[in-house]
């Protein structure tokens, strides 16, 4: 078995999906080697030869890589796919963009968002939003994969540095100009790698009342999230959505405020560790997926409960 | 300007699904099924280019059973001109659907090809980029703005934790995401109007291709259920939560 774990970084510093993404690796191979694209990624070098079990890290340097746009690594990754077993990538929107291009490249069916390694063929994922889960096994030789960075605990030990390789690279060719990266102005954590994310739906009544929902999660340093219906009625932007066809969620605490708890909705959180929901109706069927319930008004009970948290500090 | 918008039919999104007792797959049979939502906001946007550039010709291409020319049927509704079915017995892996694509691309030459960025049943997120490496386009996924000026397009791509703006040349392949638009729905006048647009019927023999087993679906299987917990007050919650910040 040889592993290729794909980083992902900004050129300084390593996101920290890749050390989940490491960790699924050594569970195919004793050793993975890393793979790391940009311009100029020595810091992102020196960190990745010191997390346990990377036997060794392949560097790819070119102006043309800087931003990793797909074009271009996906030509830098080809130049070593074929020394490889298994090629891994973080199921994030950077593994999500680029792996399938190599994929195509090498006619290889990727398997995408991986939860589980059964053996070195043999993966779970899920599908329908985690609605059910799909055992498949890869025919291929080459089995390219993504990995849900939730479903596997980061990589935590540390070694003596491994050996770092320079790949020479062909000519790369962009088609494609990066013109800017807006990064979230909030000062949140991202929806979807957060620990707490606290949601807001309808019972909320207006897009004043999500105030409160702002409130809590500053108190517990939690993202914000929505219900579809919040978001259709204008509460909160798109980008809140949660749900199967929003953010697919799983922090360590979903708390579910004013939300009944559609299907689509329920899809989107049912692998959060603790799910807690917050509701006046007793019949809604998000009490049916929580952890803890409420019953209630939230207006009431919100107001209480940040008192509570307030004090404890 | 001619558009590409391949679309999906999968069981709609508001139906609770139900796994078959011998764990092969997910029960399709007597489900509501309507277009992949992500699907129907890439026809929504290929429809506002076609109001803005009125010369502009979009086309919709599904691959499955005939049951998918419904779907297709919706997508003309909506505004579409003329949709091509390829027939397959079922919905076929992303790698081949991206090179039934590819097919039909090299046939019908647009200037885009646009997609959901993923099917809500396998949740794959693949076609896209695979369909883009295929054709040696650029590729912009998780769209949720498209400009075009002349040749050139620019896009704002959603990515984790900000908003990324790229520019390049057409032709290329863009995937969408949910933020890019909201649909339209079909009227009843454009709804009978759609019975006439041309729709054909092609196999993927006709198109040169052939499809070659890649993987196996061992089992489908229901996921941990997650059971009622208890009902409790706000004073003991606040140990629970405080719990899981410890934890932190």
């Amino acid at each position: 078995m040889r592993v290729l774990v794909i980083a992902e970084h900004n050129e300084t510093t390593l996101r920290s999906a890749t050390l989940n993404t490491i960790q699924a690796g050594l569970e195919l191979a004793p050793q993975v080697t890393v793979f790391a694209a940009g311009q100029k990624i020595g810091p992102v070098v020196d960190v990745l030869s010191k997390i346990g079990g990377v036997e060794r890290v392949l560097k790819a340097e070119a102006p043309e890589l800087f931003h990793q746009l797909a074009e271009p690594v996906t030509q830098a990754l080809e130049t070593v796919a074929s020394q490889f077993t298994h090629i891994l990538a973080p199921a994030t929107t950077f593994g999500k963009n680029l792996l399938p291009r190599l994929a195509a490249k090498m006619n290889v069916m990727q398997i995408s968002d991986l939860t589980k390694i059964i053996s070195a063929d043999t993966f779970e994922r899920p599908i329908y939003a985690g609605n059910a889960i799909e055992t498949v096994q890869s025919l291929d030789p080459l089995k390219i994969l993504t990995i849900r960075p939730t479903a596997f605990v980061p990589v935590q030990s540390t070694q003596q540095p491994a050996v770092n390789e320079s790949l020479s690279l062909p000519p790369l060719s962009s088609p494609v100009q990066h013109i800017s990266l807006e990064s979230s102005s909030s000062e949140r954590p991202e929806l979807t790698s957060a620990r707490v994310v606290v949601s807001g739906g309808r019972g909320l009544q207006t897009k004043e009342n999500f105030r409160l929902i702002e409130e809590l999660a500053d108190c517990l340093k939690a993202a914000i999230g929505a219900s579809r219906a919040a978001v259709d009625a204008g509460f909160v932007p798109n980008d809140y959505q949660v749900g199967q066809t929003g953010k697919v969620v799983a922090p360590q605490l979903y708390v579910a405020i004013g939300i009944s708890g559609a299907i689509q909705h329920l899809a989107g959180i049912k692998d959060s560790k603790i799910i807690i929901a917050i509701n006046k109706d007793p019949e809604a069927p998000i009490f049916q997926v929580a952890d803890f319930g409420i019953v209630g008004d939230l207006f009431e009970i919100v107001p209480q409960l940040i008192k509570a948290l307030k004090e404890q500090e | 300007m001619k558009i590409i918008v391949g679309i999906k039919r999968v069981i709609d999104y508001t139906v609770k699904i139900r796994i078959k007792a011998d764990a092969s797959g997910v029960e399709t049979n007597n489900v509501k099924m309507s277009i992949n939502p992500f699907d129907e906001i890439a026809v929504e946007e290929a429809i506002r280019l076609k109001e803005k550039h009125p010369e502009a010709e979009v086309i919709v291409v599904s691959i499955g059973p005939t049951s998918v020319q419904e779907t297709i049927r919706h997508a003309l509704a909506l505004g579409a001109d003329r949709g091509i079915h390829v027939d397959t017995p079922a919905a076929p892996l992303p790698l081949t659907v991206a090179k039934v694509l590819k097919a039909v691309v090299d046939n019908e030459t647009p200037h885009i090809l646009l997609l959901g960025k993923q099917a809500i049943d396998d949740d794959c997120n693949q076609v896209a980029q695979m369909a883009s490496a295929l054709l040696n386009w650029p590729q912009a996924t998780f769209v949720s703005h498209i400009s075009l000026e002349g040749q050139t397009c620019r896009a704002i791509r959603e990515v984790d934790g900000g908003l990324e703006t790229l520019s390049f040349p057409l032709p290329a392949v863009i995937s969408t995401d949910l933020r890019l638009n909201t649909p339209r729905y079909a009227t009843l006048p454009n709804i009978m109007k759609s019975k006439q647009k041309p729709l054909q019927v092609l196999t993927l023999s006709d198109l040169g291709i052939e499809e070659s087993p890649h993987f196996k679906v061992l089992k489908v299987s229901e996921p941990p259920a997650r059971k009622a917990g208890a009902k409790i007050t706000v004073e003991e919650l606040v140990p629970y939560i405080k719990k899981v910040q410890a934890e932190g």
